[in-house]
């Protein structure tokens, strides 16, 4: 997903502070009073309490760098789980490739949620803004060199990843209705309820925790943020500050909710269900671009990655050395690819098997494909084009979309067009994760569903009505806060999924796990 | 030995005349019959994180509704001429799976009517008939 236009002063080094109010007045409305300032008068407070109690920045030693206490929690976890389960983030991956292609697929089970499907699902949910904005972001205050963490961080985040998902298909729930529920919620209560009376209460409070902050999440990240950057989108598109919608941003936020409304509401769910086809279609137009871009200037991608090596051990703009980019980088990535968040594992755990570790592995290429592919392809374009360096006036999404003018003049256009989409099917993702959060604590009715649902239209508009500024702090904060009780309780887990792992992988060495082909051959003899 | 006869059905006329076909030829052989129909389906699919909760659930009903209202009606059929019969519904690609079928049964030859592609999927991708012909393991019995 892609909550990610976040440059905050208070947690940026100093001399990029300023890059802060570019990018708020970058295509902001003109700031008349009206509805919009109405709307955001009354709820910033709230916002802001909630942004500076999550976010707090933590000084890095022997630096002055500084990066939010989140962050810092997430990359320790992401090390660790590299190292608990051996590098499963390398070794892992062809395995996870022949699941993908579809190699172990059961005929017999043919008409169920395969690995790929909830891999492209879970994917759809997470490409977005974050990779298209926030390596801008990355790149204009960190420097060509953030990009290398950013890549450092997506390869370790993979391992997060595994886990989750691993955890979410083990103890998923089937409801009274047939359908799938899993997620941390699940795995949290269920699966430390297993390991002792002493930790089902910890377990317990994790999953409360976690659903709070998971509707949190759906509505700031995943739904105001989303809203509030599409409305600046149109607006850039239209004319700036002298377009008719300038300041009208309820009005366009009450059409985005009335879209959404339209399918979570209005149970039609073939919007639903064209959104989630083109989502994939505009990636690849965008991979598809960003490699054309590349191609016209091969001679120069070389030099692109060393200077993107070179710079990543520090630059003398960026305060804290090293550690400072180190910073910036580390913290794009974990918007990027949520991982350790847990939210892709409520994706993950609809999938037909009955190896919960072979969804992990599918899992890995999760943060492979949206971390380290498409931000390494953006790095690339915006690297090469050189716009970067021609002052800190753009930053996100417009910087990215001048990136790629260079060459494919018509593809801000484009560019505008998937932005919107990719808001929509955020949205659409996000409130579904949420409603299974929102249930989770108020159980399942029509009065608990339509509540939850009518809230999230609410913040729609809400979103589109403020300050980019607002909405980015409480966003990021919510989105954040879920790695807290996630992670939490995924450290007393981790021998479980260990023997799961175990188990599974001598399977695989020894042959007990024949594909389709194999099977095939067998019939025939 | 006796003759098995795998049969493809899919709710329209074509199906119906392979049918026929299959029960004139099951009465001179005296072969038995596994009669089949195909749900369309992908595993390289894009859908939404609701649909594929519900997945599970829809592919059983599915299933369920395959076998009452289409396959059990022609088993009747057959057994009312004496010919033993048994029904499969799976999902999947409808020319490979009857081919995966034929293997798993074992059956001496598959009778499918010229099933119900559009025209232009069957001018540009080839129909499903003609695509079983090529992968099948056994001799294919087209009903046009």
């Amino acid at each position: 997903m892609g909550n990610t236009v976040h440059i905050k002063p208070s947690l940026l080094l100093p001399s990029i502070a300023c890059a802060g109010p570019a990018v708020g007045a970058a295509g902001a409305p003109a700031t008349a009073p009206g509805l919009d300032e109405r709307i955001e008068r009354f709820i910033s407070p709230l916002t802001d309490w909630i942004e500076r109690v999550i976010l707090f920045p933590t000084p890095i030693p022997g630096s002055d760098a500084q990066m939010a206490f989140v962050v810092l929690w997430l990359v320790v976890a992401a090390l660790v789980f590299t190292f608990y389960f051996r590098f499963i983030n390398l070794r892992g991956l062809v395995h996870g490739f022949r699941l993908i292609r579809g190699d172990y697929n059961d005929p017999k089970a043919a008409g169920e949620v395969t690995h790929f499907q909830a891999l492209a699902t879970a994917l759809s949910g997470t490409v977005g803004l974050g990779n298209i904005a926030g390596v801008a972001i990355a790149v204009s205050i960190g420097g060509p060199g953030a990009v290398v963490w950013m890549m450092l961080a997506g390869f370790l985040g993979m391992s997060s990843k595994f886990v989750e998902c691993t955890l979410g298909v083990k103890y998923r729930s089937i409801n009274a209705d047939g359908s799938v529920s899993g997620g941390p919620m699940w795995y949290l209560s269920r699966g430390l309820a297993d390991r002792g009376p002493a930790l089902a209460t910890l377990g317990k409070i994790c999953a409360v925790v976690f659903a709070i902050f998971c509707v949190g999440g759906s509505f700031g990240g995943a739904n105001m943020f989303q809203s509030n950057q599409s409305f600046q989108q149109v607006l850039g598109v239209t004319g700036g500050a002298d377009s008719w919608l300038a300041g009208k941003g309820w009005l366009f936020g009450l059409v985005m909710a009335f879209f959404v409304g339209l399918v979570i509401i209005g149970g039609i769910r073939s919007i639903a269900r064209v959104t989630s086809r083109i989502v994939p279609l505009m990636g690849a137009i965008y991979v598809i671009a960003g490699l054309v871009i590349i191609g016209v200037h091969i001679d120069q991608v070389p030099a692109a990655f060393a200077l993107m090596f070179s710079s990543a051990l520090g630059v003398s703009s960026v305060a804290g050395g090293m550690l400072g980019v180190l910073a910036i980088g580390f913290q794009r990535a974990a918007f990027s690819s949520e991982a350790g968040i847990g939210s892709a594992a409520i994706a993950h755990s609809a999938v037909q098997t009955s190896e919960p570790v072979s969804e992990g592995v599918v899992a890995l290429y999760e943060p492979f494909v949206d971390t380290i592919i498409v931000c390494t392809i953006t790095a690339l374009v915006i690297i090469i084009s050189g716009v970067y360096v021609d002052g800190g006036a753009m930053s996100g999404v417009e910087l990215t979309s001048e990136a790629f003018e260079t060459v494919i003049d018509w593809f801000p256009y484009v560019l505008a067009v998937a932005v919107i989409l990719f808001a929509y099917s955020t949205m659409l993702a996000w409130s579904y994760y949420g409603l299974k959060c929102w249930t989770f604590l108020f159980g399942e009715s029509r009065g608990a569903e339509y509540t939850y649902k009518t809230l999230f239209l609410l913040f729609v508009v809400a979103g589109a009505s403020m300050q980019l500024g607002a909405v980015i702090g409480f966003s990021d904060a919510m989105i954040l806060a879920m790695a807290f009780p996630n992670l939490l309780g995924i450290y007393f887990l981790l021998p479980t999924v260990r023997r799961e792992l175990d188990r599974y992988w001598a399977k695989v060495k020894g042959g007990e796990l024949p594909t389709w082909r194999e099977n095939l051959k067998r019939q025939r003899r | 030995m006796n003759e098995k006869y795998l049969v493809g059905l899919d709710g329209s006329d074509c199906g119906e005349r392979a049918v026929v076909a299959a029960l004139q030829q099951a009465k001179i052989s005296g072969a038995s019959i596994v009669l089949c129909y195909v749900i369309p389906w992908s595993p390289f699919t894009f859908s939404t994180a609701e649909e594929n909760a519900l997945r599970h659930k829809r592919r059983e009903d599915e299933l369920a509704r395959a076998s009452e209202l289409l396959l059990t009606p022609e088993k009747k059929r057959f057994e009312a001429h004496g010919i033993a019969c048994e029904i499969v519904a799976r999902h999947g690609h409808p020319a490979k799976t009857l081919a995966q079928l034929a293997r798993e049964h074992q059956v001496s030859m598959i009778i499918v009517g010229v099933l119900g592609d559009t025209p232009l999927k069957s001018r540009f991708l080839g129909g499903t008939a003609s695509t079983l012909i090529q992968i099948s393991p056994c001799p294919v019995l087209v009903v046009p």
